[in-house]
């Protein structure tokens, strides 16, 4: 039995996922590292914390004394607290003095922040849970919310079973839960979100739904966006995303028409080829619409991870903190005032190096020190091969801080052991900005240590200092870093300068921005179509969609000069990989509801383990047809970089498709980090290429061939319950089992 | 009048344009961006020399609309040796270099635009100020590319 989580957090909380039903248990499980580990002579062995300190500490001197602070790199997470990203920031960026930090939130997320750069010229969510409840057309561009979201599904869910229900649109290849409510589905050919896109935004303008009277106050860019859509008719975009002209032209009619129109985004866009272009044509449909701003009227550009938002506000994407803008040097002027350090110390000549570039770095040899935080690269990355090889260089120094030991933690130098989430005190954020205290309940097993205190002692080891000789970090325990961080977000965006932790411990949840003014939050930002996109203010000038390349401030401020909302165009451009005789298939990967990112928790929860045991590979009923295989045949799974072996599911999923999970690596198999034999990675197949303006790495336009190795001997251990439901009748239903049964004591009495 | 000319010499800059990018591409594989972004980009070249043989017809001019130089086996060599020297620092300051010659290539580019746009004004004709406007935008995203992608390579290859 386990308390709902959901219950506990209010009704405010949408992106918990069915994980945290079950995944406490991870958190008690006998695997948690409990010592340090240092490797001598080749193999990880327990020491004690000084001397793995020690050796962290003194690599990173060495290094700081022969190459400079260009020869460090930090990787974390989204799901350490607020606290935690915004020191590791201030070590790295005003300590260190390195520009190469970034989290995985740039598998996750990155796109999210970038698209909104584009349109709004700063990070920060446009919508709200609560405009589900108001809705009466809600999008969903690729995103499986019922699997990635649940407790935000659920209130889908109640306003669909309810009165008025709104219209639904899902746009994703697989035949997901979502895909299964909505009015309308269409499946587009991975790769070709761009070309979809502009034909729903050649519907919508051509037919006159536009909200002239708001476009003319408050954008600039329309007459551009309208111009390139015209070469986007519906019957161009049918041919090309393969997708039934009538459909889109029925999906534009319901988006044209809506009167609180809802659109979230996910992975579907964000992890495919042209991601911004594509998500920031979602937000053009919002704005030319009107959209924003009022209930039931937003746009939620999703996180995958709890704590992805803290990652962006406090600078450990890259970003400086509270969306301060690295192009600006006011804004540089500004963050060396609150970290008392030399604006020159604040490394800004260029765009923070995303993780991609890092590893290009540490490839070629001028990154000598890795410090991966929360996160498994070993597992998630593209193309493994390379990663693996690049992460067991003799000449890289990695230093690895998690609960468990990962593929990454096997391959490090130094493994330090981490305190989670009821171990440690500290704050997080929802996608649409609401703020939570989730405090220590019990000790951490053994040695482990909350990730603050471990950062806190590095800086220390290193002897970091502000420019008055004064100790860096300035504070000793998350209430104190969360005081800091007030100071650092007053005046910006993210402002918390009105929170407290009293405050936060009276009443959970309050959206930021909070301040003197706003002393119970905000709903709802950019009302009446005021938005923070001033030149002087923004935490970004763009980019170009198709190269990446940033505009400078003389050209921001030409283009946009009172700080509208930027109205961009995109055009679309094939996917780098394509389909032919070899490789016939588009692979694209995923996740399932049961596991969460390598499942480094989830496998270690009973019934989310047997819920999703193994790998499978879903393949469209028709292409298993022409074939003559069938559900559980053993296939081996190709593609130019390597080879996976699943059994196959036949699925909803799209023809010519093929779906792999992206969860199983090789902690729980014999090599331990590597595949012994056949690979299940499913990046063991991805393909090394990002997202020229989000620096996003591409897991969903992969070329990719099948073949079967032997016949099934039952299905393919695949979940029956979400997107990976088969097609065929005679696949035993997943269930959890008494073990999996919660009960929920609702606070007035009675249970259900 | 000399507008032929003028079209003939943009006929050829932008070949000569979409041939370096793809140069800088195949000499830089293991810069996945670089790769990727400057085939891409070496795409627009490649249009605008199949536009620029369309229009030139008109100008008594006869040119090829199939741009130069799809790769070879040579540039597949050079991809390949790329991936070979992948581990090593140097392909950092050739990275520079290669940037440098595009930026270099695109702004004389945008130049022979500009004079085209200036002279089609001047005579009037219609269509090919329309094919000016529509294609220098294009070139001036390529030398901010490659601009932008200096500055950005350039403290990593220049420092460490």
């Amino acid at each position: 039995m386990g308390r709902s989580w959901a219950s506990a957090a209010g009704p405010s909380t949408g992106s918990t996922t069915a994980g945290w039903d079950h995944g406490w248990q991870a958190n008690n499980s006998p695997d948690r590292l409990t010592r340090p580990l240092i490797r001598r002579d080749g193999e990880l062995v327990e020491t004690d914390w000084d001397t793995a300190m020690d050796a962290v500490a003194g690599r990173a001197k060495e290094l700081l004394d022969e190459r400079g602070p260009s020869s460090i790199a930090f990787y974390t997470t989204g799901q350490l607290f607020l606290e935690e990203y915004y020191t590791l920031g201030l070590i790295a960026h005003g300590g260190i003095g390195t520009n190469h930090v970034d989290g995985n939130t740039r598998l996750c997320t990155a796109t999210a922040a970038a698209a909104l750069k584009e349109t709004f010229a700063s990070d920060g969510q446009p919508g709200s849970y609560t405009d589900v409840d108001h809705a009466d057309v809600i999008v969903l561009y690729g995103h499986n919310m019922a699997e990635t979201q649940t407790v935000l599904w659920s209130r889908v869910l109640d306003r669909l079973a309810g009165p008025n229900p709104p219209q639904v649109i899902c746009v994703d290849p697989r035949e997901t839960p979502v895909a299964r409510a909505a009015t309308v589905h269409l499946a587009p050919w991975p790769g070709t979100n761009v070309m979809l896109m502009n034909a729903l935004l050649h519907e919508i303008i051509g037919n006159g739904w536009v909200d002239r009277g708001y476009v003319d106050a408050h954008t600039v860019g329309f007459d551009e966006l309208a111009k390139r859509v015209q070469d986007y008719p519906p019957e161009v975009a049918a041919e090309v995303c393969d997708v039934p002209v009538e459909q889109i032209r029925e999906a534009a009619r319901i988006i044209g028409q809506a009167q609180r129109l809802l659109s979230t985004v996910l992975q579907g866009f964000y992890q495919s080829h042209q991601a911004t272009a594509a998500a920031v044509q979602v937000n053009n449909i919002n704005v030319v619409r009107g959209m924003l701003g009022k209930p039931g009227c937003g746009i939620l550009q999703m996180n995958g991870q709890p704590t992805a938002q803290n990652t962006r506000e406090a600078g450990a994407d890259g970003d400086l903190p509270a969306f301060r803008n690295w192009s600006n040097d006011s804004h540089i002027q500004d963050l060396a005032r609150v970290w008392n350090v030399d604006p020159m110390d604040i490394p800004h000549y260029s765009p923070p190096t995303h993780i991609m570039q890092q590893l290009r770095y540490i490839e070629e040899g001028s990154i000598r020190f890795f410090y991966v935080t929360a996160t498994n690269p070993a597992v998630s990355l593209p193309e493994l091969t390379r990663i693996r090889s690049l992460l067991s260089q003799e000449r890289l120094f990695l230093v690895v801080q998690d609960l468990f030991l990962t593929e990454t933690a096997q391959l490090a130098d130094v493994v330090l052991p981490a305190a989670t989430w009821g171990e440690k005190t500290g704050t997080f954020t929802n996608v649409d900005r609401t703020v939570h205290l989730s405090e220590k309940a019990v000790d951490p097993p053994g040695e482990a240590r909350p990730d603050l205190d471990i950062v806190i002692d590095f800086a220390h080891r290193l002897d970091l200092r502000d420019k008055d000789g004064a100790p860096l970090v300035k504070w000793s325990d998350p209430e104190g870093a969360f005081e800091g961080w007030k100071e650092c977000s007053k005046g910006r965006p993210c402002d918390y300068s009105g929170l407290s932790y009293d405050k936060l411990r009276g009443r959970s949840g309050i959206q930021w921005p909070v301040t003197d003014e706003h002393p119970d939050g905000t709903e709802h930002i950019y009302v009446d179509g005021q938005f923070w996109a001033q030149p002087d203010y923004c935490e970004s000038y763009g980019r170009d969609l198709v190269t990446g390349a940033p505009l400078d401030e003389t050209e921001y401020r030409a283009l946009n000069p009172t700080g509208r909302a930027v109205l961009k165009a995109a055009e679309y451009l094939p996917p780098h990989e394509l389909i032919g005789v070899d490789f016939p298939f588009q692979l694209i990967t995923g996740r399932t509801l049961y596991h969460f990112h390598t499942r480094t928790k989830t496998a270690r929860a009973p019934q989310l383990q047997a819920a999703a045991p193994e790998v499978w590979v879903e393949m469209s009923a028709s292409d298993a047809a022409d074939r003559g295989w069938s559900e559980g045949d053993l296939l081996a799974v190709t593609t130019p970089r390597g080879r996976v072996e699943a059994k196959l599911r036949i699925s909803g999923i799209r023809p010519g498709v093929l779906f792999l999970p992206f969860h199983y690596g090789y902690w729980d198999q014999p090599a331990g980090h590597e595949p012994d034999g056949h690979g299940r990675a499913a990046n063991e197949l991805t393909l090394t290429d990002w997202d020229p303006c989000s620096k996003q790495p591409i897991f969903k336009t992969a070329a990719a061939n099948a073949t079967r190795l032997a016949p099934g001997d039952g299905p393919a251990a695949a979940p029956t319950t979400t997107g990976s439901r088969p097609v065929a009748g005679d696949v035993p239903p997943t269930r959890g089992g008494a073990a999996a049964e919660a009960v929920e004591e609702l606070a007035t009495g009675g249970a259900r | 009048m000399k507008l032929g000319l003028a079209i003939e010499e943009l006929h050829r800059s932008e070949n000569h344009l979409a041939r370096v990018l793809l140069a800088v591409s195949d000499r830089h594989k293991a810069d996945h961006e670089v790769f990727y972004v400057a085939r891409d980009i070496a795409g627009w070249s490649q249009r605008h020399v199949t536009e620029l043989a369309r229009i030139g017809a008109d100008f008594g001019v006869d040119l090829d609309p199939e741009p130069e130089g799809e790769p070879g086996i040579l540039e597949k060599l050079q991809q390949a040796t790329s991936d070979l020297l992948g581990r090593r620092p140097e392909p950092g300051l050739l990275l520079l270099a290669g940037l440098r010659h595009v930026h270099r290539e695109a702004a004389g580019v945008s130049l022979d635009w500009e004079l085209l746009a200036q002279a089609a004004q001047g005579a009037r004709k219609r269509e090919l100020l329309g094919l000016a406007e529509r294609c220098h935008p294009d070139t001036l995203r390529q030398m901010r590319w490659a601009n932008a992608k200096l500055k950005e390579s350039a403290t990593q290859a220049l420092v460490s």
